[in-house]
Parts: structure tokens; C-alpha cells; sequence
């Protein structure tokens, strides 16, 4: 029997409160007018399904949820199975594939819901994922419905690659411009709240999409969903994953390995002169702290969080606040907006970089372990800039040939041991010189 | 072999331990590692370019490759990698001192882990679950060329082996009934378990073209003049089978006996519990016999095991690590002591030894005129192997060039008799380690086979 006196061992700034300070940093949000005690939100996916998922999430601390994208009725029908991933060493998952649909409950279930998890959860973010047919009508029937359940906004589900395309739906409205500008515009037109537009990465120029949105009304862009993948294949029975008895499609990839495709799409947006101030929730592989500031620190005013939610677990926000809120101390950044965007000036096009900069390499000679990898690395396949030269007593020892040296990182990169190779500015005396004025570029600029 | 021990009670009589327990201490030493212990392993190597790991194997195993082998889970590749440079890598993956050799120059000693990457385990990994439908190298069209290998111990196999690949007919001839040398014989139990070094040999003579022939001993029936005469070329892996005197009076005394001897019965027997253990015993040497006499009589169930070496714990050849397995068994080291005289009681059997305390004044070994008493049932000597002296008593053997207590030979491993060659401990220089064994048969193969194919040039 439990006898404990304590109905609840909450307290201030318990780590998975829903509190938006934490360890004295304010990490509350308001983004396009949705406010969340913090960036940290659930991405419309299998984790934001239904009430009893979407309440541990609040429970366990997350700021926000994009609750599973509604469709018409009848609802989808999923296959199985749906879930594929792309294994690092020692069975890390790099990266994420599924081929499941929008949600396969019946409306009325997703509204009642919603409602009610709204009501229990006030100060929570709570976004509804939504994707109908690309009429006019579709869109007016369903967002009344969805507006009365007191959600706190939209996000337009024009990317998923998979199943809905066919139907002419998601990804199919993604990579139409015009058709994201009419939808978003009939969204503005009979839904009073805010409206994101999640894009889809699976297009040439990323801010195509954004810029369409913007024209058709919306409040904001989210992004990126996920990339069309095909993970592995069995060898032994010829068929990719997940396998659906004997077949197999492509999926939607997503986890740590599109973090970086995500991070540019971000900033192109962000660096956009077209769109300069359009909100952005980032989405794709953001797995720690680490990585959300990084989203923030490249134009997102939140974050969406789902592979690493569902390979981990609720639990992970705790780390995620606790990790960003005493960086953003150490950093004497007081709020989210105080660094988001911080790092957009400095992301440029590469004819603007500076040709007479000149870094080199450096072996920390105490730090090394004698590997060889930078060596053969830079021997192999870059500028053979690496000696390799034997002590007295046979030790290995490499040096870097600094003339041939031409800062690429490559030897850094694949160095086992951390801060054992540096690279180091050099003083050129040479001045700024982009590409743009270049004597030796044909087509420069003159200044 | 143990006769000498007749008067002294069996494991089962001394009754340390029941047969289940006895049974478990002579199982795996370091037992194997799972398949996934041995992916995580694997991926612990840095995969190094020119390796250190390579640099101090001395049978030249590309052991970088044959991680990556076993991280992407190729078995097959993992142990053809292996193979392909040490015919005998099962053994060499139990037997290896590590940790002198590979482990010791893994540069992962140097990060901040300090933990070299297992590679003496993941060597056995990939040599253990190896399935091969058949023999994994292929031996090249016959030279119609005939060699001798005297000794199926991991020198002549490996030699025997190398010279089949490379088309070369083989008859081996060995003493013993059974092949694998030392490893059927002179390995710790526990160091070598399931019938292992019969498999290995099983599995390296599918290579076709070796003839094997037990109860061929050279200087008993068989001399190395005929065996000149009759084949094309000559090698010699015979191994030290010989151990070293005390020179002490009372050393045929019951109770005394040579650690190689009692090690290879212990090897040989089904039953464990009818070994003759003696309950105290002195165990004479400082090298890994030594550590594997003291170890396994305390495992038998000897109630107290003394080693005792004249000099001191750096100067022993059994590996820090070896040392370590002894200790943790009980065994009781006694540095700086010599034997001084074999005590005995009224029937004439052993009952302990006299040793007098020894010092190093200025490298030399000098005693300091104190003296100590061990009493003990037992005393078992491992100060060393040489020669089998009727081996090479035949006019044509005598000939052979000497280095010391070893055969000379130069580095193409051929002795100062024309197609003679040697290899394994029976040369110098040696370390006396399988590995090393297993190179010096190896490379002999290459030196006989470009020798045979140069005089066909000339002819």
C-alpha cells in the first residue's frame, strides 16, 4: 500500500514542470502570437496522436505539441509496418524513415480530445496539424471545427511525401507554389488564430515555399518535414524496409542525419530579404539543447522535436531545458529572442567570404596518440601537408607541413582525440577580400 | 609421466575440490566474447594507419583490417585476414601475451580511456565462429616438389601449410601421437579448452598435400641424413623438448619432476580428479610454464604453491598480467632465492627444498650466505628447455651450426647445412612465443620455396 503523505513531489522549478523559468533563465516563447513556457515543442507525428501521449508530454515538460495532422473523413488507413532506420556503429540510430499517414482516428474523437486537452493544459502550446483536399470547401468545413476546440493555432501539413501525395494532398501541395498560396489563404480566410505552414524539404529552392506562404497570409513557416529516403535493403530477400510483406516504398527520413539539411533550409529563409521577419519553427534531427540553439541561433522562434522523443522518450525535454537554460546564463542571454538569429549575419553566400583569410593546422604533440589518420587522410585525399617522421626511440610523430597546409579541417575532422589538432588563424596582412572584388574573378565588382 | 609422483594422493584423495568445481577451474581463462561484446569492441579500434598493433605482431596480422572485418560483421573476411598471415590464429589469439605485444602498442593505451583495444579477443571472435564450406586457401599448381618437416608444433604446421599453399608436397614427421606441439601439450588447460588444438590442426591440413606422420622421432628412427637424401628440402621445428637440470643431488628423487611433464599429462587426461597433487609444492622458474605449473596445481586443489626465482619479479619472462593470474590463485612468489639442495625424507622422497638468498651485485648474481627451508611434497622445475639430446646425434645433425643451446641459422631461417632449415624455439634468436613459432615456419616456407624454385632455374 502506498503510504505516502505527498500527493504530488512537484515543486519550483522541478525539471519537468511545465515552469518557464529554469535555472533563472526565462525560456517562455511567443511565437507568432502562440505563447509556451518553452521552445520545446512535439512535432505533428506518432507522439502527438492522442490525449494520452499529448498529456505525458505536458507532464513530462514539453512547451508545446503539433497534435498528429487531422484529415477527412474516413480516416486513414495505415499499413504494417511503417518504421525504418539508418544504424551508426553500435546500433545508434543516425537517421529515421516512416511510411505511416496522418492520423488514422476519426475526427470527432481528434476534436473531442484536443478540447479537453486544451482545457487541462492552458498554458501549453497546442497546435493542430491539418491536411485536406486543395478545395476551398474542404478547408471551410474543417476549420471551424478545429477552431472550436480552442487550439491555439494551425500548422498546415503541405509535406508529407508519402500516401497523402497520391490523394493529392500534402507533399503534392508543397511543391506547387501557387497551390501553398491559395491554401494558406483560404486557411487566413475562415480560421481566426495563427496559421504555420510546415514545408517540405523534397523541392530545388526551399524559399519558394516560404515565400508563397507569406503571400497567401500565413503567420509562420515550419520546417523542414520529412526528405523522401529509402533506408536499407534486406540483401537476403532483395526488399528495402520497412517491409509490407513482400514490398516496400520510400518513406519520410528524419532524426540526427537531416539536422543539417534542416539548418540550411532555415537559414535560407532567415537570410531571405523576401521574408526577413517570417516566423520559423525549426524541425528535423534536433536531438539536444545543442541543437535547438543552434535552430534558434539560425532564425527559428521554436523548435519541433520527434525522432529523439520517440527512440528516448518523453523524458529527454529535461535535459533539453536544463542544458539551453544554463548555457543561455553562462551567455548572459535573458530569453530565447535574445539569441535567436544571432548567427544569420554571419551565413553568407561563399562570394562574400573573405579570399586572404588563412587558417593551419596544428598537432598538439602532448595530445596525440600516434594514430596516423590524420596523415594518411591528408595524404590520400588532400594536400599532403602532414609529415610523418620517427623519433629516436621510434615513436611516431607528425607534423603539419605548414607552406602546404591549406586549412581545409580534413585532418581535424578525422583526429580520434578532441583538441589534439587545431586550426589556427594566420596573420596574412593581406586585407578583407571577397570573391565579389577579386582582381583574379572575371565577373567582379569593382569597388 | 608422472611416475615420479606415484606416492603422492590424487585431486580426488586431496579433495579441494568436487569434480564439478575442478572441471570449472580448468575451463576458458578469459571466456570468449559475445558477437555483440565483439561488434562494440571492434569499433573501439581507430583502424590506424601503418599500425603499432602490426608493427608488434610478430606474425605480421593486419589487425586494423580484420576489426573492420568484424565491425561490419564479415566474419569469413575477419578470419582470412588473419589466416592468410597466421595459419594458426585460434591458438595465437589464446596464447599470445598481448600485452606485450599488440595490446601493448594499441595507441588507445594513450587516449583518455587507457584501454588498448581487446585485440587478442577479437582475434579468437572472428577465428572462432569462422565458417568456412571449405578450406578458405587453395594451394597452387603442384611443384612436384617434396619437403621434410621434422616437429608438428606451430612451426612445422605453419611451414608445412605455407609450402602446400605454395604447391610444394609435405610429409610431416612427429615424435608424439598427436600434433600441435606445445599446443596440444604444453598450454595451460584452461589457456587451451575443447580439444581446440586438435581442431586447428584438423582445420589447417585441409589445405591438402601434408602427409602427417605420428612416433617420428629424429635420432630414433629417423636421421636427418635420409631425410636429406630423400627430399628436396629439409625443416626443422623440433621444438626444446628437453628441460633443464637443477644439478643438484636427489634430482631423480620421487617428488621432483619437470613442470613440461606434469603440464603435458595434465593436458592429456579425461579426469581430472586422478591427477597426483601435492599438497604443498615448490614450483622452480620464472617463465609462463612456471606460472601455469603453479596456477593449475592450485587449481587442482594444492593446498600451498610456492614459486621461486633467483632473481627478481622484473627481471621474470612470464608477463606483469601472467604473474597477476598466478597471484590471484594463491600461488606465493619468493624472488631472490636459488635451489640450494633437494631435501628428502626417510623413504627418499622429496620433502621440500633448502635455498640460499641471492643478490644482484652489480649484475651479477651472488648470494648473500643466508639460507631458507620450503617444506613440500613436490618441487616442480621450469628453468628452461633445450635440445632433446638424441635428436641430433646423427652424423649429418651433429653437423649443424650452433648457437649456443639452439640451431643457427641465418634469416632466410636456413641452418649451415645446404636445404636444411629451422625455425621456432629451436633457433635463435627466439622469444619462444607460438606467434613467433608460426612467422619463423612461414617464412622458412617462402625461403624453401624461392630456394627450390632457383635451383629449378638453374638446372
Amino acid at each position: 500500500m502506498n503510504t505516502t503523505p505527498f500527493n504530488t513531489l512537484s515543486f519550483p522549478g522541478k525539471k519537468n514542470s511545465g515552469d518557464s523559468v529554469v535555472n533563472g533563465v526565462d525560456l517562455s516563447v511567443n511565437f507568432a502570437g502562440i505563447k509556451a513556457p518553452n521552445p520545446f515543442w512535439l512535432a505533428s507525428a506518432p507522439p502527438t496522436d492522442k490525449a494520452y501521449n499529448v498529456v505525458r508530454a505536458y507532464e513530462a515538460g514539453w512547451g508545446g505539441v503539433v497534435w498528429k495532422t487531422l484529415g477527412e473523413e474516413p480516416a486513414a488507413v495505415n499499413v504494417s509496418s511503417r518504421y525504418s532506420a539508418h544504424y551508426g556503429k553500435n546500433r545508434e540510430v543516425i537517421g529515421f524513415n516512416n511510411i505511416e499517414l496522418i492520423t488514422d482516428r476519426s475526427l470527432e474523437i481528434n476534436l473531442k480530445e484536443i478540447t479537453q486537452v486544451k482545457k487541462d493544459w492552458p498554458d501549453r502550446a497546442l497546435i493542430v496539424s491539418i491536411m485536406v483536399p486543395c478545395n476551398e470547401e474542404a478547408w471551410a468545413y474543417i476549420l471551424p471545427l478545429v477552431e472550436a476546440t480552442g487550439a491555439d493555432g494551425i500548422e498546415l501539413n503541405l509535406g508529407c511525401p508519402h500516401g497523402m501525395p497520391e490523394r493529392g494532398m500534402g507533399a503534392a501541395v508543397g511543391q506547387n507554389p501557387d497551390l501553398i498560396e491559395k491554401v494558406t489563404y483560404w486557411c487566413k480566410k475562415h480560421y481566426s488564430k495563427p496559421v504555420i505552414v510546415k514545408l517540405t524539404p523534397n523541392i530545388t529552392d526551399i524559399r519558394v515555399g516560404a515565400q508563397a506562404a507569406l503571400r497567401g497570409g500565413a503567420d509562420a513557416v515550419s520546417l523542414i518535414n520529412t526528405i523522401n529516403s529509402i533506408t536499407s535493403i534486406d540483401l537476403d530477400n532483395m526488399v528495402a524496409k520497412p517491409t509490407v510483406g513482400h514490398q516496400s516504398t520510400h518513406g519520410g527520413y528524419c532524426g540526427s542525419a537531416v539536422k543539417p539539411i534542416a539548418l540550411n533550409m532555415v537559414a535560407e529563409i532567415a537570410r531571405d530579404p523576401a521574408t526577413p521577419t517570417l516566423p520559423i519553427s525549426g524541425i528535423g534531427g534536433i536531438s539536444t539543447w545543442r541543437d535547438a540553439a543552434e535552430f534558434i541561433a539560425l532564425g527559428a522562434g521554436s523548435v519541433q522535436v520527434c525522432t529523439a522523443a520517440m527512440l528516448n522518450g518523453f523524458r529527454i525535454v529535461e535535459e533539453m531545458k536544463d542544458g539551453l537554460s544554463r548555457w543561455m546564463a553562462e551567455k548572459g542571454y535573458d530569453s530565447i529572442e535574445a539569441f535567436s538569429r544571432k548567427a544569420v549575419p554571419h551565413t553568407t553566400d561563399w562570394k562574400h567570404l573573405d579570399i586572404n583569410f588563412k587558417t593551419i593546422a596544428h598537432i598538439d604533440q602532448d595530445l596525440c596518440i600516434e594514430c596516423g589518420r590524420c596523415y594518411i587522410a591528408c595524404e590520400d585525399t588532400s594536400h599532403q601537408s602532414i609529415a610523418k617522421l620517427t623519433e629516436q626511440d621510434g615513436a611516431r610523430r607528425y607534423e603539419v607541413i605548414e607552406d602546404e597546409c591549406v586549412g581545409c579541417n580534413l585532418c581535424q575532422i578525422t583526429c580520434p582525440v578532441e583538441n589534439c589538432i587545431t586550426m589556427v588563424p594566420q596573420e596574412t596582412g593581406k586585407p578583407f577580400l571577397a570573391w565579389d572584388n577579386d582582381p583574379r574573378n572575371p565577373f567582379r565588382v569593382a569597388s | 609421466m608422472t611416475h615420479s609422483l606415484d606416492h603422492l594422493p590424487s585431486a580426488k584423495e586431496v579433495g579441494t575440490y568436487d569434480p564439478a568445481t575442478l572441471a570449472h577451474n580448468f575451463s576458458d581463462l578469459h571466456p570468449p566474447l559475445t558477437p555483440r561484446q565483439a561488434i562494440i569492441e571492434s569499433q573501439r579500434c581507430l583502424y590506424c594507419f601503418d599500425a603499432p598493433c602490426v608493427e608488434a605482431c610478430p606474425s605480421d596480422i593486419d589487425i586494423p583490417s580484420f576489426i573492420r572485418q568484424i565491425s561490419e560483421n564479415n566474419i569469413n573476411g575477419a578470419a582470412e585476414t588473419i589466416l592468410e598471415a597466421n595459419i594458426l590464429g585460434g591458438s595465437c589469439a589464446r596464447v599470445c601475451p598481448t600485452e606485450i605485444l599488440c595490446e601493448r602498442s594499441c595507441v588507445r593505451n594513450h587516449d583518455a580511456e587507457c584501454q588498448p583495444v581487446l585485440i587478442g579477443l577479437l582475434q579468437r571472435h572472428a577465428t572462432d565462429h569462422m565458417q568456412f564450406e571449405s578450406h578458405p586457401f587453395k594451394r597452387a599448381a603442384s611443384t612436384g616438389r617434396h619437403v621434410a618437416v621434422v616437429g608438428a608444433g606451430p612451426a612445422g604446421l605453419s611451414c608445412a601449410h605455407r609450402l602446400a599453399m605454395l604447391g610444394h608436397q609435405v610429409t610431416m614427421f612427429e615424435a608424439e601421437q598427436k600434433p600441435g606441439g606445445l599446443n596440444e601439450y604444453g598450454i595451460a588447460r584452461y589457456k587451451m579448452t575443447d580439444d581446440f588444438a586438435r581442431k586447428e590442426v584438423e582445420f589447417l591440413l585441409e589445405v591438402g598435400g601434408i602427409d602427417l606422420q605420428y612416433g617420428q622421432r629424429l635420432g630414433d628412427n629417423l636421421t636427418l641424413d635420409t631425410l636429406r637424401q630423400q627430399y628436396d628440402s629439409v625443416f626443422l621445428g623440433l621444438g626444446l623438448g628437453a628441460s633443464r637440470m637443477l644439478g643438484l643431488t636427489g634430482e631423480d628423487a620421487p617428488g621432483l619432476m619437470p613442470a613440461v611433464d606434469y603440464i603435458k599429462t595434465l593436458r592429456q587426461t579425461d579426469d581430472l580428479g586422478s591427477l597426483a597433487v601435492a599438497k604443498r609444492c615448490i614450483v622452480i622458474g620464472a617463465g609462463n610454464t612456471a606460472i601455469d605449473m603453479a596456477t593449475q596445481m592450485a587449481r587442482l586443489g594444492a593446498k600451498e604453491v610456492t614459486l621461486v626465482y633467483r632473481r627478481g619479479t622484473e627481471a621474470m619472462s612470464a608477463t606483469d598480467h601472467e604473474q597477476e593470474i598466478a597471484k590471484a590463485n594463491g600461488v606465493r612468489m619468493i624472488t631472490w632465492a636459488q635451489p640450494d639442495e633437494i631435501l628428502l625424507n626417510e623413504q627418499g622422497q622429496v620433502a621440500g627444498m633448502r635455498f640460499a638468498n641471492t643478490r644482484d651485485q652489480e649484475g651479477r648474481l651472488t648470494p648473500t650466505g643466508e639460507f631458507f627451508e620450503i617444506p613440500a611434497d613436490a618441487v616442480f622445475t621450469a628453468i628452461g628447455q633445450g635440445f632433446e639430446g638424441e635428436s641430433l646425434r646423427d652424423a649429418t645433425a651433429a653437423e649443424l651450426a650452433r648457437d649456443g643451446e639452439r640451431i643457427h641459422v641465418n634469416e632466410m631461417f636456413q641452418t649451415s647445412l645446404p636445404n636444411v632449415y629451422a625455425g621456432g624455439d629451436c633457433v635463435k634468436p627466439g622469444q619462444d612465443l607460438t606467434v613467433q613459432a608460426v612467422q619463423h615456419g612461414k617464412l622458412a616456407a617462402h625461403a624453401i620455396h624461392q630456394a627450390l624454385a632457383a635451383q629449378q632455374e638453374a638446372a
